[in-house]
């Protein structure tokens, strides 16, 4: 049963929710960031909404996920909550990491998310990892990992590749193909025409598909998760998209130039998708801009909760290092913070 | 040190930039490769300009992939390039770990000397950004551990300038860790010539003849505010700034230590394993009986490196250092 059944019409507005959720969450944490409010950095996943949905829509609520530094889209994408998110990325304690992992490392073992991640490529070898626990406890689960076209580059992604096809595995491999690596166009890092042109090394199926049109993510992973399931091995799909917004926040981005912005954003996944439903009959213009608003309501409402919410306590940094506690961890909570609340002492560190 | 009277008033990350563009003009070949430093100058801008000035051929825009720029740069610099790749952050080194280690550091033991393997990578290390983990952290321990590398930790513009060129020239790999907190905290006068810092060499920054305060990078300047908050005190700290972490100078150490008989160790590093403890057998094992006191080190703390808000608990500051001096002082 997939997450979202977007051959209906709850499934659909469903979907196009979803996506409204991610845009209005990114666009606010990009302002909060830039408002000094969120600490770090932050990568938007602004303009790729059509991939993340699509594919979690067409997983089961059981299937695994990884993620990618730009991981926001993602974790709502698999039904995570932006409230408990956003707290995430204050680094406050009621976030889904305790306020430990911050924006670049949510992770929810209920919801599958295997987590975000900080180090490009590194989550396509968990993928494999989680497919072949499914495999082996005979699980009806696949593990779908998000890359994006740099990560293609890192050798870890393509051992994991060929573990995933040599063993058939119920994976799936996602490039999201948003043409930069960072700062640099995805054609000076890659020989390929097609990164979906990969799979041939690993004789496993491999397709590129229009990563700004949810309808075609969607089939492309249902797909890829019946091959999975019917113990056929993993599929490599290229889904073609655009960063709207830099690398990360506060990115000069001299590689690139506005039309090419401009031509992407008026393929917008959220708004094509809307105006197929209004053609359809499915929703009205007015019901499309209320359930905007809608979503831009709770998106500030979970900010306004994250803004609010208590901040970890400093002995909590020693916590979960270990399932028992060393002796130097424990040493150093008990003596972690001053009488007058200020930096921790270094009496008997 | 060779000195000239034009002088500029640079950040440590224009002092990068400045020593990378002195070495290119001079050696041409001198490569800069990595990830966003050609076009886009760096994430960090340490490389900006030199793409415009040395084109393609010189400032090479790399793919994501850290194992593949290290393990390239092994055999540029086998066969007579002199590589300066750059690690967006030194958190992403590990990936090329495997080439660091394996190849970087042992190619020339292993070939009796008949491969070398110069190569200066560099990489921002350190907190204080309000980033956690990969992005903030203080690993140079792993590196020092690792017998064939050189590890240098500049503190000042006017020292990155100068031991970024002497690494460049040095006929071994050196790691070169920027602390990117205070990549534009300050600025300071650095020579518009080539000149050269070597390697190896610790700088007293204070004299003093109470206790001995070793540090390096950006726990500098906190040690230093904490050293002339003190003298008011009436406590004489010496401060010793090490600048490189291996080969340490152990001669500037012992004697260091031998006068003071007192020895406090500031780093931000998990505690456990780190340089502080080598600085504390060195003096242990070469001026025992000098010794007034146990050696105190005032460090980070084993665990990942937390998000921002416990990120001030985790990073020594001047009040804590104060702290750790006076316990020294006081025994």
């Amino acid at each position: 049963m997939v997450s979202i059944d977007i051959e209906t019409e709850d499934g659909q507005k469903e979907a196009l929710r979803r996506m409204m959720l991610i845009r209005s969450f990114d666009d606010t944490a990009g302002t909060l960031f830039a408002d000094g409010e969120i600490p770090g950095f932050v990568h938007l996943y602004i303009g790729e909404e059509g991939v993340g949905v699509g594919a979690c829509a067409a997983l089961e609520p059981d299937d695994y996920i990884t993620s990618t530094h730009r991981g926001h889209g993602h974790c709502i994408a698999k039904g995570l909550e932006p409230q408990s998110m956003m707290a995430e990325l204050y680094g406050k304690r009621d976030g889904y990491c305790n306020g430990k992992g911050g924006s670049m490392h949510i992770a929810d073992v209920d919801a599958g998310m295997l987590g975000a991640n900080g180090i490009v490529g590194a989550g396509p070898p968990l993928a494999t990892g989680a497919a072949l626990s499914a495999a082996q406890k005979d699980e009806d689960r696949v593990a779908l990992a998000f890359f994006g076209d740099g990560a293609v580059a890192q050798g870890q992604v393509h051992e994991a590749i060929n573990l995933a096809a040599t063993w058939d595995l119920p994976a799936i491999f996602l490039v999201e193909n948003n043409q930069f690596g960072e700062g640099t166009p995805v054609e000076k890092q890659h020989n390929l025409e097609n990164l979906s042109e990969t799979a041939e090394a690993y004789d496993i199926p491999g397709f590129t598909i229009d990563g700004m049109d949810i309808t075609a993510v969607y089939e492309a992973v249902q797909e890829a998760r019946e091959r999975a399931r019917n113990g056929d091995g993993p599929t490599f799909i290229e889904a073609d998209t655009y960063r709207f917004r830099g690398h990360f926040e506060g990115d000069q981005q001299p590689y690139r130039e506005d039309d090419d912005i401009q031509e992407w954003q008026s393929r917008c996944p959220i708004d094509s998708f809307a105006s197929r439903l209004v053609d359809a009959g499915v929703m009205t213009d007015d019901e499309v801009e209320s359930l905007r608003a809608e979503v831009d309501e709770e998106i500030a409402a979970a900010a306004e909760y994250a803004q609010n919410a208590d901040e970890p306590d400093p002995t909590e940094a020693y916590d979960d290092m270990y399932a028992v506690s060393v002796p130097e961890l424990t040493m150093f909570a008990g003596r972690s913070v001053r009488a007058d609340g200020g930096s921790p002492t270094n009496t008997d560190q | 040190m060779s000195t000239t009277s034009q002088t500029q008033n640079l950040t440590l990350v224009q002092a990068v930039r400045d020593g990378l563009y002195t070495e290119m003009s001079a050696d041409e070949d001198v490569i800069v490769m990595g990830e966003d430093v050609g076009k886009n100058g760096g994430v960090f801008r340490a490389t900006e300009g030199l793409w415009e000035e040395f084109g393609d051929d010189r400032v090479i825009d790399t793919p994501l992939a850290e194992s593949g720029i290290v393990g390239t740069a092994v055999g540029m610099a086998a066969y007579g390039l002199k590589p300066v790749p750059e690690m967006q952050f030194s958190g992403f080194m590990y990936p090329a770990f495997d080439q660091i280690v394996s190849h970087v550091a042992r190619l020339r033991n292993r070939s009796r000397g008949r491969f070398t393997c110069p190569m200066v990578i560099r990489a921002p290390y350190g907190g204080g950004i309000r980033a956690p983990e990969h992005h903030s952290e203080s690993k140079e321990a792993f590196y020092a551990h690792e017998a064939g590398l050189k590890v240098v930790i500049p503190s000042t513009p006017h020292d990155t300038k100068g031991l970024l060129i002497s690494a460049i020239r040095d006929p071994d790999p050196v790691i070169f860790l920027e602390p990117k907190l205070i990549y534009r905290a300050f600025r300071g006068d650095v020579p518009e010539a080539e000149y050269t810092v070597p390697i190896g060499e610790a700088v007293t920054r204070r004299e003093g003849s109470d206790v001995s305060v070793f540090t390096y990078g950006a726990m500098s300047r906190p040690t230093m505010e904490a050293a002339e908050e003190l003298a008011e005190e009436g406590v004489d700290c010496e401060v010793i700034d090490l600048r490189t972490i291996s080969p340490l100078d152990r001669d500037a150490i012992i004697s260091s230590f031998k006068k003071t008989g007192r020895a406090v160790v500031v780093n931000e590093a998990p505690k456990t394993g780190s340089i502080a403890a080598e600085i504390t057998a060195i003096v242990q094992e070469e001026a025992l009986l000098y010794q007034e006191a146990p050696v105190k080190r005032v460090s980070g703390f084993d665990v990942p490196y937390p998000l921002y808000a416990l990120e001030d608990y985790y990073l020594p500051n001047a009040a804590r250092i104060k702290e750790g001096i006076m316990e020294t002082v006081e025994f």
